[in-house]
C-alpha cells in the first residue's frame, strides 16, 4: 500500500504541513488561543454592582440598603458632571419641595437599571411595604454562555480557513514552481493529485475539530448535547465543501498574491456575517436568506444546533443541503477551470 | 482498437511531422520535421526563443500542437497516453520540486507513479546523491537539484529520456558531472532527446543534432557533418588594437572562406590552419600592423550557427 501513488501523495501533503511551523501554528494553536482569550474576556461574572451617587446623607443611607448599588456621597455642584462623564450611572438629589430627583441617561441601560434599583430602595426606606413576599432561585446553565456560542463558530471558521487557504496556497505554489506540470508529466492519474488533498484534509479534520472541541469541553465545560455521528458528518461535509471552494479559488491563478487576495475576499465577509463571533441574526431581515445560503453559516448553524440544542440529522437537513450544493457546484466548476500549468 | 501497436522495438523512437504551434502573435514552431532513431542521443540546438521547449513539450504530450503529428516509441498521445507515460523519463526546464521533502522522499513519490523501475535508493546512487539522501530538497545546490530532477526522470526506467536544458545555470564542474550521467544512460542503449543552447554540450553528448532557429530546423546531422557542411575547419581570430587594416588583401589569401569583423577582432574562417596563419602573419607584416591578439580554434557548432544565421547562439 505504501507504494500506492495516493498514499505517497497524501504523505507529501502531511510532510509539507508538519514541516511548516507557521502553518501548524495558524491551524492548531491560534484557534485555541483565540477561544481561551475570548472565553476569559466574556466569561459570565456575578451580577454587576452599579455605581451611583447621592448628594444628601439621608438619601445615601437609604440607597445603601440595596446590595446591587455602590453609593458615594457627592457635593451637589458635582452631581451633573459625574453623570455626564459616566463616573456614576445615576445621582439622587433632594428637591426643595421634598421630592427626589434622579439624574441619569435614559438611553444607557445601566442608567435605567440604576433608576429602578434606586427608586425601589428609596421608596422602601421611606416606608413603602411590598404587598407580596418573593424569593429568588438562581440558575446559570452551560450552553447559554458566550463561550458555548463561540466554540462552534471557531470550529467552523477553522474548517473553512484551513481548507480554502491550505488548498489554495499549496496548489498555486505547485503551479508557480511548475511542480504541477512536472507531476502530470508522469503516469500518475491526475485525480489522485486532487484526491490526496481531500484525504489530507479529512485527516487534519480530526485535529481541527477535535482540539477546539476538547479544549472547550475540558476548560469551559462547553456541552456537546447532540449525537457525535451528526457532529462528524457535519464536519466532513463542511470540510469537503470548503475544499471544493479552495480548489475553485486555486483553479486558475498563478501567483500567491492573487490567490491570497481571492481567498480573503471569500473568507473575510463570511467571518463577519456567518455568525462566528456574534449572531448573524443581527443583520437585516432582507439579507438573512443570503446569509443562510453561505457555507460557513450552514456549518456553524448546524454545529451549534447539534452541540447546544442536541439537534439530529432531521433538524440540520437544510444546512446539509446548503453544504452539498456548494460542494457540487464548486467542485464541478473547479474541475472545468483547473489549469495544470 | 484493430491492429493495436505491438510491443516490437520501434524503428523510430520519435517522429515529428509538419509540427506547428503558435501563441497569440508568435509562431513558436513553424513546420518542424524530426526523426530520432532508437539508442541515439538527439539534440535540439538553438538560441533562446528558437522553439526548442515548445517542440519538446509537444513531444512530451504536455502541449497540443496546432497541426502536425508526433509519434513517440511508435505510440500516439491521442490514443496511448497512459502506456506512453510509463515509458518516458521527463525533465522539464526549471521545475522546482517540493522543498520540504527530502531527496529520498521525492524519489519515493515519483517512483510510486510508475509500474516498474529501479528503487529510489538505486537512482540516488546513480546520480551520486547518496550523501544527500536525507537532505531537504530546499537545501540542495543547483547542480544537486538538477541531478535530482534527472533522477526523477530515471526512476521509471524510461525507454526514452527527454531533457530540456539539463545544465543551464550550472557551474562547469556540475555540468561535467551531469554529462557523465547522461552518457551512462546513453551507454545502456536508451534514447535521449535533449534541448540546449550550449554548443559544447550538444557536441559532447549528441549523436545527431537539429539546429533550430525561429521555429524551424535550419540544419540537421551529426556534429561532424554539420561542421564539415560549412566548408571550414578552423577559425582564426586576431586583433590589431585600433590600427586600420586592409581586409581585402586578407580575404584574397588562399584557403580563406570568410572574413568578418566583430567588435575589435577579425574572424577568418579557413580550411587549413598551417597555411593560413603564416600567410596572415606575412600580410600583417607587409601592412606594418602589429598583432595584439591571435587565437585559433577548430570550427564548432557555434561557427555553424553563425555561418547559417549571422548571429551567435547566445546573443544577449
Amino acid at each position: 500500500m505504501s507504494n500506492h501513488p495516493l498514499f505517497q501523495l497524501t504523505l507529501m501533503r502531511m510532510r509539507e504541513f508538519l514541516r511548516e511551523p507557521e502553518a501548524l501554528f495558524w491551524a492548531m494553536i491560534f484557534p485555541i488561543a483565540l477561544a481561551a482569550g475570548l472565553g476569559i474576556a466574556f466569561r459570565n461574572r456575578p451580577p454587576e454592582v452599579l455605581k451611583i451617587a447621592a448628594v444628601s446623607p439621608r438619601l445615601a443611607e437609604a440607597l445603601r440598603q440595596e446590595k446591587l448599588l455602590d453609593v458615594t456621597q457627592l457635593p451637589p455642584q458635582w452631581a451633573e458632571q459625574f453623570v455626564r462623564t459616566g463616573k456614576v450611572a445615576l445621582v439622587a438629589e433632594p428637591a426643595p419641595d421634598g421630592t427626589v430627583i434622579y439624574r441619569y441617561d435614559d438611553t444607557n441601560p445601566e442608567g435605567r437599571q440604576a433608576r429602578m434599583l434606586a427608586d425601589q430602595a428609596i421608596q422602601r426606606a421611606y416606608g413603602r411595604q411590598d404587598p407580596v413576599g418573593v424569593s429568588d432561585r438562581i440558575m446559570r446553565e452551560p450552553g447559554s454562555r458566550y463561550i458555548d456560542f463561540l466554540i462552534p463558530g471557531l470550529i467552523g471558521m477553522g474548517i473553512m480557513g484551513n481548507a480554502v487557504w491550505g488548498l489554495g496556497f499549496a496548489i498555486v505554489d505547485a503551479r508557480r514552481k511548475k511542480l504541477l506540470k512536472r507531476i502530470i508529466a508522469t503516469p500518475m492519474p491526475r485525480h489522485y493529485y486532487l484526491l490526496s488533498f481531500l484525504l489530507w484534509r479529512l485527516i487534519l479534520l480530526i485535529a481541527e475539530v477535535g482540539v477546539p472541541l476538547a479544549f472547550g469541553a475540558l476548560v469551559f465545560g462547553v456541552p456537546i448535547r447532540g449525537s457525535t455521528g451528526v457532529l462528524i458528518a457535519v464536519s466532513i461535509l463542511g470540510a469537503l465543501s470548503f475544499s471544493a471552494l479552495g480548489l475553485l479559488v486555486a483553479s486558475r491563478v498563478r501567483t500567491i498574491e492573487a490567490v491570497s487576495g481571492l481567498a480573503n475576499v471569500i473568507i473575510v465577509p463570511m467571518w463577519i456575517v456567518s455568525g462566528v463571533f456574534f449572531s448573524s441574526q443581527r443583520f437585516p431581515d432582507l439579507v438573512q436568506p443570503l446569509i443562510k445560503a453561505l457555507p460557513l453559516t450552514a456549518v456553524i448553524d448546524a454545529l451549534r444546533a447539534n452541540m447546544l440544542q442536541g439537534a439530529g440529522f432531521a433538524q440540520i437537513a437544510p444546512q446539509a443541503g446548503v453544504l452539498a450544493a456548494w460542494l457540487v457546484v464548486c467542485f464541478g466548476l473547479a474541475l472545468r477551470l483547473f489549469r495544470w500549468r | 482498437m484493430p491492429g493495436a501497436t505491438q510491443a516490437l522495438p520501434a524503428k523510430v523512437a520519435l517522429r515529428v511531422r509538419h509540427l506547428r504551434k503558435s501563441y497569440k502573435d508568435v509562431t513558436a514552431v513553424d513546420g518542424l520535421d524530426l526523426e530520432v532513431p532508437p539508442g541515439q542521443c538527439f539534440g535540439l540546438l538553438g538560441p533562446n526563443g528558437a522553439g526548442k521547449t515548445t517542440t519538446i513539450e509537444i513531444c512530451e504530450g504536455l502541449t497540443d500542437p496546432d497541426s502536425g503529428g508526433v509519434e513517440v516509441l511508435g505510440l500516439r498521445w491521442s490514443s496511448d497516453a497512459a502506456a506512453l507515460r510509463q515509458k518516458l523519463g521527463i525533465q522539464l526546464q526549471d521545475t522546482q520540486l517540493a522543498e520540504k521533502l527530502t531527496v529520498f522522499e521525492t524519489l519515493r513519490l515519483f517512483r510510486s507513479f510508475f509500474h516498474q523501475g529501479p528503487g529510489a535508493d538505486e537512482v540516488i546512487r546513480l546520480v551520486q546523491l547518496d550523501e544527500k539522501r536525507g537532505a531537504r530538497v530546499g537545501s540542495l545546490s543547483g547542480g544537486q537539484k538538477q541531478r535530482l530532477a534527472l533522477a526523477c526522470a530515471l526512476v521509471g526506467d524510461p525507454e526514452l529520456l527527454f531533457l530540456d536544458e539539463p545544465t543551464t545555470g550550472l557551474d562547469p564542474q556540475a555540468r561535467r558531472q551531469l554529462w557523465e550521467m547522461i552518457e551512462a544512460f546513453k551507454a545502456a542503449g536508451r534514447t535521449i532527446v535533449l534541448t540546449t543552447h550550449y554548443m559544447d554540450e550538444a557536441e559532447r553528448l549528441c549523436d545527431r543534432i537539429a539546429i533550430m532557429d525561429h521555429g524551424k530546423v535550419i540544419a540537421q546531422g551529426t556534429p561532424r557533418e554539420l561542421i564539415a557542411s560549412i566548408g571550414v575547419e578552423h577559425v582564426v581570430e586576431f586583433s590589431t588594437g585600433n590600427r586600420t587594416l586592409d581586409l581585402a588583401a586578407i580575404r584574397a589569401m588562399a584557403g580563406v572562406r570568410d572574413v568578418r569583423t566583430e567588435n575589435d577582432s577579425v574572424l577568418l574562417q579557413v580550411t587549413e590552419l598551417h597555411r593560413a596563419v603564416p600567410q596572415l602573419l606575412a600580410e600583417l607584416g607587409r601592412q606594418g600592423v602589429p598583432l595584439t591578439e591571435l587565437r585559433t580554434h577548430s570550427a564548432t557548432l557555434e561557427d555553424v550557427f553563425v555561418h547559417l544565421t549571422g548571429r551567435h547562439l547566445r546573443d544577449e
